[in-house]
């Protein structure tokens, strides 16, 4: 299974990409500290340097090098994109499970919960509440988290309801096995493919509403991102243009990485199954 | 759709179903209230530039914060329910009011974002699907991957660059030129012009979604038995197309569209905050930086309110539209 889950994802150029971009992005991330050390905050020279002259990607509107702010951003869009994902996909994980699993009375209850989640307008309601909390890096995952679980819960549910009825779930409740075990280690490592795409694009989704936050200046004040970058960069679009467009494309070469890996993975891992 | 007992029933009955989702959200924007640091009577103080704790208890009193929880969430409930979200001292105006101003410039770009979304990403998506795995297809499919992963307030940024500032084609920000005085027709050109961008900005990641369910959604439909009566009778491929597959492709983007005006007044937030359109989104910005919690939870519960409202329509619309769906 796993070998030819690999050659069903290489013969698929376009998530290669992905995976080698986002391996990239990884390592400029982690690396960052030695690649720019010192404060990504620092003032390293003039201010407004275009790029490619002195500096990789020129400076900003105090002199800031934008290339370390390039580098130290990743690694907050990648922490927070990946926590959150966490969170969400482990919240609706264990509620979509719970929903599917017991039906009834848990079913109805959690699926209301779940269905008032999707009604309210998210994005407004994560801009809330990271402004309630005030704007920190713990506020701001908590805020995408809370928002991001119903889609996965709901996935969970489908799975769970399907499997629900299968023989090997009956014989499991026929050796008595409790039904934390039967949940657990019997159907989760049978529906955990459909999780692990949904999860890998949700990661995307993650970086993409950060980014936003921290345009709408709900960033954490003292982390580097790119979202931030851009914000502060917006009143200077006229003269200086690079200060907005670099991060960017940062972003959206990221997120499309994400997206085009997560798709390779769902290809590679149900082959007869095409997603849209 | 004749309007018998049955559909006034299933109409009575999604009423119904709104009002807990209703009272839901006033229980949660109730306790955002009261996570939010500071109270009505610290706020009021504060915008005095504080006062002593005597007139700060008497304030307590006046509000009715120094009740216990319980009676407090229901003299909010009461307030909520007549429309009285609070006052924002930042602007010395009732919420409801300010909230109330600010509606009509947002309907209108959402109203024109579900257009060009919907619209474009039907045409795009029917486009790809009748030149499966051509050159077109892989062109608007690569096009929609992209527009997919873009943040929108950066394009909306960089077609300011584009088409404001380098081409200077398109006025950059606002609703309309306000010193122009314009009027009647003018005026309204104005505003079309203004909106250009915006509609854009707002509608590309839609119509990026859209336009792949269209086309998943028009190949799925074109295996269909009914495709396959509708050839062998001898019907031209394009009438096939047109009158066959299309209607029926086009129902899961509909319904898509409806689901999705909560997370377009998401995105109107951002792309009014880049374009400076005057409307809801731009108030929650401002709000966010005066720190105006009383503000920024109406604007989060009137558009949970105006949600819930939507779909409801929508749903009603498409009983009327699909003579499928019966209820009851």
């Amino acid at each position: 299974m796993p070998q030819s889950f690999w050659r069903r994802f290489v013969r698929n150029r376009p998530a290669v990409f992905g995976l080698a971009f986002l391996v990239f992005v990884v390592l400029l991330s982690l690396g960052a500290p030695l690649l720019f050390p010192g404060d990504p905050f620092s003032i390293v020279g003039k201010t407004f340097l275009p790029p490619f002259a002195d500096y990789l990607f020129g400076t900003d509107s105090l002199g800031r090098d934008i290339a370390a702010g390039i580098a130290h951003g990743g690694r907050t869009s990648l922490m927070v994109g990946l926590v959150a994902t966490f969170f969400a996909v482990s919240v609706g994980t264990l509620l979509g499970a719970l929903a599917g699993f017991y039906r009834g009375w848990i079913d109805d209850a959690l699926m209301r919960f779940t269905e008032f989640f999707q009604t309210i307008p998210t994005f407004l309601f994560a801009i809330v509440l990271v402004a309630i909390m005030t704007p920190s890096r713990g506020s701001i995952i908590l805020a995408i988290s809370v928002i991001s679980w119903p889609p996965i819960a709901r996935l969970v549910r489908g799975e769970f309801m399907a499997m629900r009825e299968r023989e090997f779930v009956q014989a499991a409740v026929c050796l008595g096995m409790t039904d934390l075990a039967i949940i657990f280690r019997q159907i989760l490592p049978n529906v955990l493919s459909p999780i692990i795409v949904a999860g890998s694009l949700m990661v995307a989704t993650a970086i993409l509403i950060e980014a936003a936050l921290a345009f709408l200046g709900l960033g954490d004040a003292n982390a580097m991102s790119w979202g931030f970058m851009i914000g502060a960069g917006r009143s200077f679009l006229r003269d200086a243009w690079w200060l907005c467009a670099i991060p960017g494309i940062a972003i959206l070469l990221t997120v499309l990485s994400i997206n085009l890996l997560g798709e390779g993975i769902n290809d590679a891992l149900n082959p007869r199954l095409r997603t849209l | 759709m004749a309007i018998g007992p049955r559909t006034l029933l299933y109409v009575l009955r999604r009423l119904a179903q709104a009002v807990p989702i209703i009272l839901s959200i006033v229980l949660l924007n109730f306790l955002l209230l009261q996570l939010a640091p500071g109270d009505a009577a610290t706020v009021l103080a504060g915008e005095a530039g504080g006062a002593p704790p005597e007139y700060m208890a008497l304030l307590r009193e006046r509000f009715g914060l120094d009740r216990p929880m319980h009676v407090q969430l229901l003299l909010y409930l009461k307030n909520v329910l007549t429309l009285d979200l609070g006052y924002s001292f930042r602007n010395s105006m009732p919420v409801i009011e300010l909230i109330l101003g600010r509606l009509g410039p947002t309907l209108l770009l959402m109203g024109a974002t579900l257009l060009v979304s919907v619209f474009g990403g039907v045409l795009l998506g029917l486009l790809a699907a009748t030149a499966v795995n051509t050159w077109r297809d892989r062109a608007i499919s690569v096009a929609a991957v992209i527009a997919y992963a873009t943040p929108l307030f950066w394009i909306g940024l960089m077609l300011i660059l584009l088409f404001s500032i380098k081409l200077e084609w398109l006025p950059t920000t606002g609703m309309e030129d306000v010193v122009a005085f314009n009027e009647g027709w003018t005026r309204v050109v104005d505003i079309a012009r203004h909106l250009i961008l915006p509609t854009i900005t707002l509608s590309l990641f839609y119509m990026a979604l859209y336009t792949r369910m269209m086309r998943a959604a028009m190949l799925d439909q074109r295996g269909m038995d009914y495709v396959v009566t509708a050839r062998s009778k001898g019907l031209a491929e394009h009438l096939i197309t047109r009158r066959h597959v299309l209607r029926n492709a086009v129902l899961p983007v509909v319904t898509m569209a409806g689901v999705q005006v909560g997370s377009l007044l998401g995105g109107s937030v951002v792309v009014e905050s880049v374009f400076a359109w005057p409307g809801l989104g731009q108030l929650a910005f401002q709000s966010l930086f005066a720190r105006d919690f009383n503000l920024l939870l109406g604007i989060f519960f009137l558009s949970a309110c105006l949600v819930v409202a939507v779909n409801l329509v929508v749903d009603l619309v498409y009983l009327a539209l699909d003579p499928r769906i019966t209820v009851g």
